[in-house]
C-alpha cells in the first residue's frame, strides 16, 4: 500500500479537518463528530442530510452548501456512519420544515440512518427519508436487498437541494426526490481494485487484461468479469443496460454524468463521454447537460460509471437552479 | 450459569477472540463484501471493553447494554446496528437478574435474534449471522429441556454454530452486500456468520 496518509485509523478524521479548512466559507465540522454542515444554517427550508462511508470524496461532504446539502455524515472508509453521528447531524441542521435523509441503498446505510431517524422522531423532530438505488448492474428482485445507490446520488443531491432551497414542504421535496430516483440509472466498470487504508491490501485482484463489470463503489467485486475492451465498447455495454432499464425515446431530455472512480484520468472520461453523447444523440435524445469528472469515487480505483437522468420540466428547472458548494457549482 | 462478573469476562473474551481473528474476518469480507468486517468488529469490541471497564459494579443487563451501545456507536456498516440490536435486546431480557441460568440465556438470545431479524428484515438461510445464531439457539433450547451443564449445552451450541458457518458456504447470499454477487457468493463463508460463531466460542471457553 502506497498512500499519502499518516496513521490509517486517522484518515477520516484528518480528511474531514482538511476539508473544513479548505472551504470555511461553505462548511464547518461539528466539533467531536464526523459531520460536515453548512456554515450558514439555513432556516425556513427542509434540511437535507446525506452521507455514507468515506472514500467517495468529494461525496458527500463536498456537496454541502447552498442549493444542495445541509449536512453530510462521514462514516469510516466504505462503512456507513453510526446512528449517533447521523442523529447529531439531524439535531444540528433540523428546521421546523423538517429533515430529509438521503440514503444510498446499502443494508448498513439504511439500518443506521433508520435508527437515527427513530432517535430523532423520539425527540419530536420531523424527519423522513428517501433511498436511492440507481445501479442497474444489480438485478432487483424479491430475493435481494435491491439495487445499490451509486453516482446517481449526486444528481439527486443537486435536484432535491434546489427543491428544498426553494422553500417546498417536506412532502413536496420527498416527492421530487422519489421522481429523481425513479428516473436515474447508473452502471460502472473498474480496471483496478482499491485499497481501504486500514485493510492495507486490495479487496480483489484483476489481471492486466481484465475489467470488473457492474461493481459498486466500495471495492466490492462486480457482477461479472470480462476482458478489457476499447472505450467505445465499454460504453456500449454500460449504456445498453442503463437504457434497457430506463428507456429514452426520441425527443426526451437527459442529464449525463460520466463519473471517474478516483484513478482514471479526465482524458479517458472525456473519451467515454464522446461515445455516450454519440449513442444518445443517435437515438434522438436531447442532452440537456453533461457532467464529467470525479463526484462519487471509490478511493483510487480506476474505472468509471455512467449515469443517465431522464428529465421533465420540473426536474430541468431544479437541475438548473443555483448551487454553490465546494464540489458542485451551478450558476442558476 | 453466570453472574455479572462472568458476563463481563465473557465480553472481554469475545473482544480477544475478535481481535485475534480480525484479519481473518476482514479477509472473508474481502471475498464477498467490502473488506472491513474484522476491522469494524474489533473497533466495536475495543470500545465495548473500555465502556464496560469504566462501569464499576453493574448488573448483567447494564454490562450487556454497554456492549450493545458500543457496537451501535463504533462498528458502523450493517454489523453495528445488527450486533448492537442483538446485545441490547439480550440486555433487555436480562433486566433485574443478578444471575442467569441456561433458560434465561436462551430467552435473551431468542429476543436478540428476533431483534436482528426485525432490524435486518431477514430470516435464516440468507447467508447471514442468523444461520449461526438460530442453530446455536436451537441447540441451547434442546439442552435446556434435556438437562445437563451449561458447558455441555454450549459445546453443542458451538458445534451447531460451526456447522452453520460451513452451511453459509453452500448457499447464495440474499441479504447484505454479498447479495450483489449472486451466484458468485457461493463457496464463501459469510463473515457475519463467522463472527457470531466466534462470540459463541468465547462463551463456551469461559464456562
Amino acid at each position: 500500500m502506497k498512500k499519502i496518509i499518516n496513521m490509517p485509523e486517522n484518515v477520516v478524521d484528518e480528511m474531514i479537518n482538511g476539508l473544513a479548512l479548505a472551504y470555511p466559507q461553505y462548511v464547518e465540522r461539528i466539533e467531536g463528530f464526523d459531520v460536515i454542515k453548512r456554515t450558514d444554517k439555513k432556516v425556513g427550508k427542509v434540511a437535507l442530510i446525506s452521507g455514507g462511508g468515506s472514500g467517495h470524496e468529494p461525496s458527500h461532504a463536498g456537496f454541502v452548501g447552498e442549493g444542495m446539502l445541509d449536512a453530510a455524515v462521514c462514516g469510516a472508509v466504505f462503512t456507513s456512519p453510526t446512528p449517533d453521528q447521523v442523529f447529531e447531524a439531524i439535531k444540528a441542521v433540523q428546521t421546523e420544515e423538517g429533515v430529509l435523509l438521503i440514503i444510498k441503498n446499502y443494508t448498513g446505510d439504511v439500518m443506521n440512518f433508520e435508527m437515527a431517524m427513530e432517535m430523532a422522531e423520539a425527540e419530536g423532530i420531523k424527519c423522513d427519508k428517501v433511498v436511492i438505488a440507481d445501479d442497474v448492474a444489480v438485478m432487483n428482485s424479491t430475493w435481494t436487498i435491491g439495487r445499490r445507490g451509486i453516482a446517481g446520488a449526486v444528481l439527486l443531491h443537486k435536484i432535491v437541494g434546489a427543491a428544498a432551497e426553494s422553500g417546498k414542504s417536506l412532502e413536496e421535496v420527498k416527492a421530487i426526490a422519489e421522481k429523481v430516483i425513479a428516473n436515474v440509472r447508473t452502471m460502472g466498470i473498474a480496471l483496478t481494485p482499491c485499497i481501504v487504508p486500514e485493510a492495507g491490501k486490495p479487496s480483489f485482484t484483476l489481471e492486466d487484461d481484465e475489467m470488473e463489470v457492474g461493481l459498486g463503489i466500495h471495492g466490492e467485486p462486480g457482477v461479472s468479469r470480462m476482458k478489457i475492451m476499447p472505450a467505445d465498447e465499454i460504453i456500449e455495454t454500460l449504456l445498453d443496460k442503463v437504457l434497457a432499464d430506463n428507456p429514452l425515446a426520441q425527443g426526451d431530455e437527459a442529464v449525463v454524468l460520466v463519473n471517474g472512480l478516483g484513478g482514471t484520468p479526465l482524458m479517458e472520461l472525456f473519451i467515454a463521454n464522446r461515445k455516450v453523447n454519440e449513442m444518445l444523440t443517435s437515438k434522438g435524445v436531447k442532452i440537456y447537460n453533461t457532467i464529467v469528472g470525479e463526484f462519487m469515487t471509490s478511493i483510487e480505483m480506476a474505472g468509471l460509471s455512467v449515469s443517465i437522468l431522464k428529465l421533465d420540466g420540473e426536474l430541468k428547472a431544479l437541475f438548473s437552479a443555483k448551487a454553490d458548494t465546494p464540489a458542485y457549482k451551478a450558476f442558476g | 450459569m453466570a453472574n455479572a462478573e462472568l458476563i463481563k469476562n465473557i465480553i472481554l473474551q469475545m473482544a480477544q477472540e475478535i481481535e485475534g481473528n480480525k484479519e481473518y474476518l476482514t479477509g472473508l469480507d474481502a471475498a464477498i463484501g467490502d473488506n472491513d468486517h474484522g476491522i469494524n468488529m474489533n473497533k466495536g469490541f475495543k470500545n465495548a471493553v473500555i465502556k464496560i471497564n469504566g462501569l464499576g459494579s453493574q448488573s448483567i443487563s447494564e454490562i450487556i447494554k454497554a456492549a450493545g451501545m458500543a457496537m451501535i456507536s463504533h462498528v458502523g456498516g450493517s454489523a453495528g446496528p445488527l450486533y448492537g440490536t442483538l446485545f441490547l435486546k439480550a440486555a433487555g431480557a436480562a433486566k433485574d437478574k443478578d444471575e442467569i441460568g441456561l433458560l434465561d440465556f436462551t430467552q435473551m438470545l431468542r429476543e436478540g435474534i428476533d431483534g436482528v431479524k426485525a432490524r435486518g428484515k431477514s430470516e435464516r438461510h440468507e447467508k447471514t449471522m442468523l444461520d449461526v445464531l438460530i442453530p446455536a439457539l436451537e441447540a441451547l433450547e434442546e439442552s435446556a429441556v434435556a438437562g445437563g451443564s451449561a458447558k455441555q449445552a454450549f459445546e453443542k451450541a458451538l458445534a451447531a454454530a460451526e456447522e452453520g458457518v460451513l452451511y453459509t458456504k453452500t448457499i447464495v447470499a440474499t441479504k447484505g452486500r454479498a447479495s450483489y454477487l449472486g451466484e458468485r457468493s457461493l463457496g464463501h463463508i459469510d463473515p457475519g456468520a463467522m463472527s457470531s460463531c466466534l462470540l459463541i466460542k468465547a462463551i463456551y471457553d469461559l464456562l
